[in-house]
């Protein structure tokens, strides 16, 4: 029983890990007052990226660097639209989740002919996984050996940094000048306007972060987590991200609990598989899949607590002459 | 209407400015191709062909034109509200469901025509209640629209597998199907109809729910225009305030667009279920919902618009079909690039244009 549970939270840890980067990543945009329903496009863009780079060039790391200049081009595209030219932020979002779609299907296709995918990825062109000191060891030790060898230690470094973006994000958000004139543009971009402080620049600088933050979460799926870049890879995670980040109202550690509760529901589910509960019968395994989605909705609908968005959020910005 | 410049001459802003932005996609789009090593011009060809050059192209267009009239419709009348649906995916989905649902249990019992009938009602009644529970949420609990919206396309499409796999599978099958529907619950076909009429037409899943389709736009365009509720849902679309003062209750015309939109969506259950897949099965509607609001875009919100846009991506989606087929280092993920880029550019990029037509003008009249 300990052992399963060990395992699913194991599992968790893989799964909550895009689910933590892009979620942050929405937190800086909307916290500024920009709409990013494009996590999605921009994760699957960089995942498509990571996996082509590091195929042609043998290296992870080059293909995080292209993955997140690719996202940041797409975040940017995304503040062109709808910061200086004050389009509908839904329906750049829109915009640029189908573009990536399109785009990784077509160029996979037409640069690697499989199909749309990319090549299997060597173990050298992967990022590999940090063995703990001592994990073999402590193995055998009951409860506290498993909880250090299997759910500690044995992921790849994009787990323990999406743990470090959390303080990070907390950091830059709460505790610097940068944060606080952030969150005053999402809030009351007049006021921040009135004190000599540039609205477009602040929003560009926090769509910058997010874009940053998707190129992590998407390389972190074609290239750690998995070793090649398939159709769709990214499957509506971008959404599951915008819903921790409302289900946790926009706020550090709530997002950090969302992410992980809705990263357990996943793992839960691919445990359940096919498996027969007593008294129910089959496991109701798309009802757990559909859970942050449903949760979701009954929090905003004020059901429980209330989801207050940042005030600004949606508005563009424009100065008075 | 929003985002019209007062000192721009009408047919700048109507004509002009919307031409120049669909331009700019295309010819990015042509950029695209170009990378991937086509030439647009060559590829242009082969889609027009595809589209239009033969009688199985023409029904293959056409009835993808039907889908897209369908959820065009749809996100522009929530857009004259002032919402914007992005669940006509899932709307879309559930009218197929409730189509399935109806057909199932009485498609052995109740006639042809009536039983044609309650499916498109079925179709409508579901799609609309999928809308609805947004628009309540919306209007009387103040929960943004997309992100429930989105929320309900991936509960849609949880629902429908859980459906699909466990309850409506046709007993012994692998694949999650339900078992094929009696012919009283068929759409008649084209070209079945001209056939009938002595003309001969090649076989294609082209069937009657086109003529729905139309209907549908012609009533959009009397309902939005000339009916006392379109008055109002465009008085709130414009200025909510404005129709409070004007006796006008916001939170329930939202709730009658949001209906009217999922019903709308609903309705291509109608074309996939009946015209053309005769079973329930999944995924049947992927990517309709999307289009629908590039569509609704490109058409500006105005029937008329959205017919001819819908015809476009009819005609994209058929013709990339053809480009798939006779180049192999294109797939039809091509048309799903353009489409992003309608979208792009003919909506979040609307105003790329304005200012510099606008000091264009300037100058002329200083």
């Amino acid at each position: 029983m300990i052992d399963t549970l060990i395992l699913t939270l194991d599992a968790t840890m893989r799964v909550s890990t895009p689910l933590i980067f892009a979620a942050f990543a929405g937190m800086f945009s909307e916290r500024s007052g920009v709409v990013d329903i494009s996590l999605e496009g921009k994760m699957l863009a960089a995942a498509f990226t990571a996996a082509a780079v590091a195929y042609l060039t043998n290296s992870a790391w080059l293909g995080l660097g292209a993955a997140i200049m690719v996202s940041v081009s797409l975040a940017m595209l995304h503040g062109v639209a709808c910061v200086t030219f004050r389009g509908n932020q839904v329906v750049s979002g829109v915009a640029i989740n189908i573009l990536a779609a399109g785009l990784t299907m077509t160029l996979g296709l037409s640069w690697f002919k499989q199909g749309g995918q990319t090549p299997q990825l060597t173990d050298a062109a992967r990022f590999s996984i940090i063995e703990f000191p001592g994990a073999e060891m402590m193995r055998d030790v009951p409860v506290i050996g498993g909880i250090y060898s299997e759910m500690l230690s044995g992921h790849n470094i994009f787990v323990y940094l999406a743990f470090l973006v959390v303080p990070f994000s907390w950091w830059l958000l709460f505790r610097t000048r940068f944060g606080l004139r952030l969150r005053a543009v999402g809030e009351n971009p007049k006021a921040v306007d009135t004190a000599g402080i540039s609205v477009h620049r602040m929003r560009y600088a926090a769509l910058l972060c997010a874009g940053i933050l998707c190129g992590f979460a998407g390389a972190y799926i074609s290239s750690a987590q998995n070793a090649q870049f398939v159709r769709d890879m990214t499957a509506g995670q971008g959404f599951i991200a915008l819903a921790a980040l409302i289900f946790g109202k926009w706020r550090p550690l709530p997002v950090l609990g969302a992410c992980l509760l809705f990263g357990f529901l996943d793992a839960v589910a691919v445990r359940l598989q096919g498996v027969e509960i007593p008294g129910l019968g089959k496991a109701p395994i798309q009802l757990i899949e559909a859970l942050p989605y449903i949760l979701t909705v009954v929090l905003l609908a004020g059901f429980f607590g209330k989801a207050v968005a940042p005030k600004a959020i949606g508005l563009p910005y424009v100065k008075e002459r | 209407m929003k985002g019209l410049d007062r000192n721009l001459p009408t047919w700048v802003n109507v004509g002009l400015l919307p031409l120049l932005n669909v331009v700019t996609a295309l010819l990015i789009s042509a950029v695209v191709f170009w990378l991937i090593d086509v030439n647009p011009l060559e590829a242009a060809e082969i889609l027009l062909y595809g589209a239009f050059g033969y009688q199985e192209g023409i029904g293959f267009t056409l009835y993808y034109t039907t889908n897209f009239i369908f959820t065009g419709l749809a996100v522009a009348i929530a857009f004259h509200v002032g919402l914007f649906n992005i669940g006509g995916e899932g709307q879309a989905y559930i009218g197929g469901l409730g189509v399935g649902l109806l057909c199932l249990a009485l498609d052995a019992s109740v006639p042809g025509p009536v039983l044609l009938l309650l499916s498109t009602l079925a179709a409508a009644l579901f799609g609309a209640a999928w809308a609805f529970i947004p628009g309540w949420l919306q209007a009387y609990r103040g929960s943004h629209i997309v992100i429930t919206t989105i929320m309900f396309n991936f509960l849609a499409s949880s629902l429908m597998v859980y459906l699909m796999v466990n309850v409506l599978r046709e007993p012994g099958q692998m694949a999650p199907q339900s078992r094929a529907l009696a012919e009283t619950a068929w759409l008649p076909f084209m070209h079945d109809l001209f056939a009938a009429i002595g003309i001969e037409f090649e076989r294609s899943p082209l069937n009657i729910s086109l003529f729905l389709a139309l209907l549908c736009a012609f009533g959009a365009w009397v309902f939005i225009w000339k009916t006392k509720w379109g008055y109002e849902i465009r008085t709130v679309g414009s200025n909510q305030q404005a129709a409070v003062y004007a006796g006008i209750k916001p939170a329930r015309v939202m709730l009658l667009a949001m209906a009217i939109s999922g019903a709308l969506a609903g309705f291509v259950g109608v074309n996939e279920i009946n015209g053309v897949q005769h079973r329930l099965l999944l995924d049947f509607h992927y990517g309709y919902g999307f289009a629908g609001i590039a569509v609704a875009l490109m058409g500006r919100n105005h029937p008329i618009g959205i017919v001819l846009a819908a015809l476009l991506f009819g005609a994209l989606y058929q013709g990339g079909a053809e480009l798939a087929f006779e180049m192999s280092n294109v797939n039809r993920d091509i048309v799903v690039v353009m489409q992003g880029l309608v979208i792009l550019f003919c909506g979040a990029l609307e105003f790329l244009y304005k200012p510099l037509i606008a000091n264009m003008f300037k100058e002329k009249t200083a």
